[in-house]
């Protein structure tokens, strides 16, 4: 039995009691004690640059859905903090898990907008390559990509690679067994991998009341031996704050960390919800005072960082980007139906060659008018 | 090497675990008790020792967690072999194998391969109470992406996992565990055919049984019986469900014009309801008889006293041979030489 199982007191892994934060919901400097340093200014106006443009992403993703150009949009407004947040705490080399709603995050990453939203559109389940731009698929069955993190984490730190993981999960997906064997193996293994809960306070329709009693979803962490936090997930600097801290953490040897980020998804939970059947409207109104947008304009305006002329380059950069996606999403996919046997394996088995053959002669068939 | 008494199939896996730990730096093997116990097998003894933790590992106990966390490391450059301790004890895992192991190649085109082997002790005839016998290969079979292996012979046991482990492609390794301790004098390291061809376990004339995994031994016994009343069968071990070997199985049961599909698995929707179905649309015009299934029944596995009752017997068999008209039909040769019906 080793020192740390005598018992004791969590106290170097516990969170802080409320979240943290750096600004107000007006942008203005908060009060209250915590220990992180403030980002640096030039990291805040990336991060401002990549929110304007992240948002402009996805309303115009957003109206492509009501053109029927997606299948399916998850949205990531009032969610931009978190999503520009955690991939401008990583490297380039460091990984990302994302979900379904992470749209933001990748096009931040850098990933071609088309093929972020593959998935989407519905032509391929993933148009990027995860091993060029360290991204895994985004996905789908809810916290499962947790425990992957956790092991291709576990795999960086045998390599000795100095490359950090970090996973995206929502506040509903905590309730999965997998988020919990994820923060365990990763414990146990002391995997360099960071957990980013975006806690936007419904999984669908059912509220956080009903996802757990804990005081918070960050204590979720304690009983696995996991150093948490929480923050106001709707303030980029606190959230670049506490995620920069907890992938220095990972990243020099101390194993995981958790971050819950408080926020909140100003749209339905995707195109197809209608989110008043279980939300008020007042409620929402709440959370657009407090846009993640608008506080660090704020707080970046009176600082005398962003000036005039940036605010409107960063306009500008966000509309040409959404012009991009529009062309890019207005042609239409190159759809290769034979290639659905192409990766079933990496040789196709008798059978599928079989199949394949019968695809074929159907589409022949089709060419060929009667 | 080559003991005198002969190698148990355990040991052969042993040896494959080890030999492939030996040459080939990034597989890793790890799993519950795998470690310095060696496995409640005895499959995965003296790794740890040999290769030390960092090669072959215990985890937390959680089968999701572990299939999971394999899905991470593969995709990080490793070769995982997972050891799930029992059939029904990888149940936990199957969102994990279901949705990500099977299916990542196919979601990203080719660009993230996971070379894992999954290996789970499964089926029955030890004893053993419930949740330990299960044969849950068909699961695997219907998920696309899988290729679902199982040995029913020493030298197989080994080659089988060897090239399991060098696939690029997922795979579900079942081991029969009532022939762990079935021995035979095999030169290790053995290479037998590779995936995607049956064996053909005992050639005959008169009716083929299509059997693999525990079921294979029971076959072969139940030829020689069956040769004392008269009938010569073909006994062939599929060793891979998938990729599963049309044209052996096809040939054969042309040749003889019956066949028998022989699984220890619950019949209904099945592996044998496949391997049936298969034969039957390529072999309709061969056929003399309809294809007959011997399996267990449609029921969860019974408790050790009684599962004598619900395992394919040697006499369940011949009684199927018995359905399978010989006496109402001319000789098969005969009707396949002269044409004359
Ligand atoms: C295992 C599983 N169960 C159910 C679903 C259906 N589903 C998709 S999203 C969702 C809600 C998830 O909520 P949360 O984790 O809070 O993330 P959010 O969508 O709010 O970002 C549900 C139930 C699923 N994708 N996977």
């Amino acid at each position: 039995m080793t020192d740390r199982h005598q018992g004791g007191r969590p106290g170097p892994l516990l969170p802080s009691e409320r979240p943290v934060r750096f600004l107000t919901d007006g942008g203005t400097p908060a009060r209250g004690r915590h220990p992180y340093p403030e980002p640096d200014q030039e990291l805040l106006l990336r991060a401002y640059r990549r929110m304007v443009v992240g948002r402009r992403f996805d309303a115009q993703a957003t109206a492509l859905t009501k053109q029927g150009r997606l299948a399916v949009y998850p949205s990531s407004r009032g969610q931009e903090a978190c999503q520009v947040g955690a991939v401008l705490a990583l490297d380039d080399g460091d990984w990302l898990f994302p979900t379904y709603r992470e749209s933001v995050a990748l096009v931040t990453r850098g990933i071609p907008p088309v093929e972020v939203l593959s998935l989407l559109r519905g032509d391929a389940h993933c148009g990027y390559d995860p091993h060029r731009h360290h991204v895994a698929p985004q996905c789908t069955p809810l916290a499962t990509q947790t425990v992957h993190a956790a092991g291709l984490a576990y795999a960086e730190r045998r390599k000795g690679s100095g490359r950090v993981v970090l996973v995206f999960v929502g506040d509903g997906a905590t309730s999965e067994g997998d988020f919990h064997e994820a923060l365990n193996f990763a414990a146990v293994f002391r995997a360099p991998v960071v957990f980013l809960v975006q806690n936007n306070r419904y999984a669908i329709s059912v509220p956080l009341e009903r996802q757990t009693a804990a005081p918070a979803l960050a204590y979720k962490g304690i009983g696995y031996g996991v150093r948490s936090e929480q923050v106001d997930g709707n303030d980029a600097v606190a959230v670049l704050a506490v995620l920069g801290a907890a992938v220095a953490h990972a990243r020099s040897g101390g194993g995981p960390f958790l971050v819950e980020a408080h926020t909140y998804r100003l749209e339905p939970h995707t195109n197809a919800d209608d989110a008043t059947r279980y939300r008020a409207d007042a409620e929402t109104e709440q959370w657009r005072r407090r846009d993640p947008i608008a506080r660090l304009k704020a707080y970046l305006r009176r600082s005398g960082r962003l000036g005039d002329d940036e605010a409107a380059a960063i306009a500008a950069e966000a509309e040409e980007v959404a012009a991009r996606l529009r062309a890019g999403m207005n042609a239409d996919p190159d759809l290769a139906p034979l290639d659905l046997f192409a990766h079933v394996y990496r040789e196709p088995t008798p059978q599928l060659a079989e199949q394949r053959a019968l695809l074929r002669s159907e589409l022949q068939a089709e060419e060929v008018p009667a | 090497m080559t003991p005198a008494a002969g190698t148990t199939m355990a040991q052969a896996l042993n040896a494959a675990l080890r030999d492939a730990l030996d040459g080939d730096e990034r597989v890793l093997v790890f799993g519950e008790d795998v470690g310095p116990l060696g496995g409640v097998f005895r499959v995965t003894d003296g790794l740890t020792a040999k290769f030390g933790e960092d090669r072959c590992f215990d985890t937390p106990l959680a089968e999701s967690g572990i299939v999971g966390f394999a899905v991470g490391m593969a995709m990080g450059g490793f070769r995982p072999v997972v050891e799930m301790q029992f059939d029904a004890f990888a149940y936990p895992a199957f969102e994990q194998i279901a949705s990500h192991v099977a299916k990542m190649r196919n979601r990203t085109r080719g660009r993230v391969e996971l070379p894992i082997v999954i290996r789970i002790p499964y089926a029955g005839g030890i004893g053993g109470v419930e949740h330990h016998c299960d044969s849950s290969e068909g699961y695997y079979a219907h998920t696309p992406g899988l290729k679902v292996v199982t040995p029913a012979t020493v030298a197989d046991a080994y080659s089988l996992l060897r090239e399991a482990i060098d696939d690029p492609d997922p795979v579900i390794f079942l081991e029969p565990k009532k022939l762990y301790w079935s021995k035979a004098q095999v030169a290790l390291p053995a290479r037998t055919e590779p995936f995607g061809r049956a064996a053909i376990r005992r050639p005959g004339a008169d009716a083929t049984v299509v059997a693999y995994g525990p079921a294979v031994p029971v076959a072969l016994e139940a030829a020689e019986a069956a040769a004392e009343e008269g009938w010569d069968l073909e006994v062939l071990d599929l060793r891979t469900i998938v990729p599963f070997d049309d044209d052996t199985v096809v040939a054969s049961v042309r040749r003889t014009g019956r066949c028998v599909v022989l699984s220890e698995a619950a019949g209904f929707g099945g592996v044998g309801a496949e391997i049936a179905a298969r034969v039957q649309e390529r072999c309709f015009h061969s056929l003399l008889a309809p294809v007959l299934r011997v399996t267990g029944f449609d029921i969860p596995y019974p408790p050790p006293m009684l599962e004598h009752h619900h395992l394919p017997s040697v006499d369940r068999i011949l009684d199927a041979l018995d359905r399978l008209q010989r006496d109402d039909e001319p000789d098969t040769r005969y009707l396949l030489a002269g044409g004359v019906a």
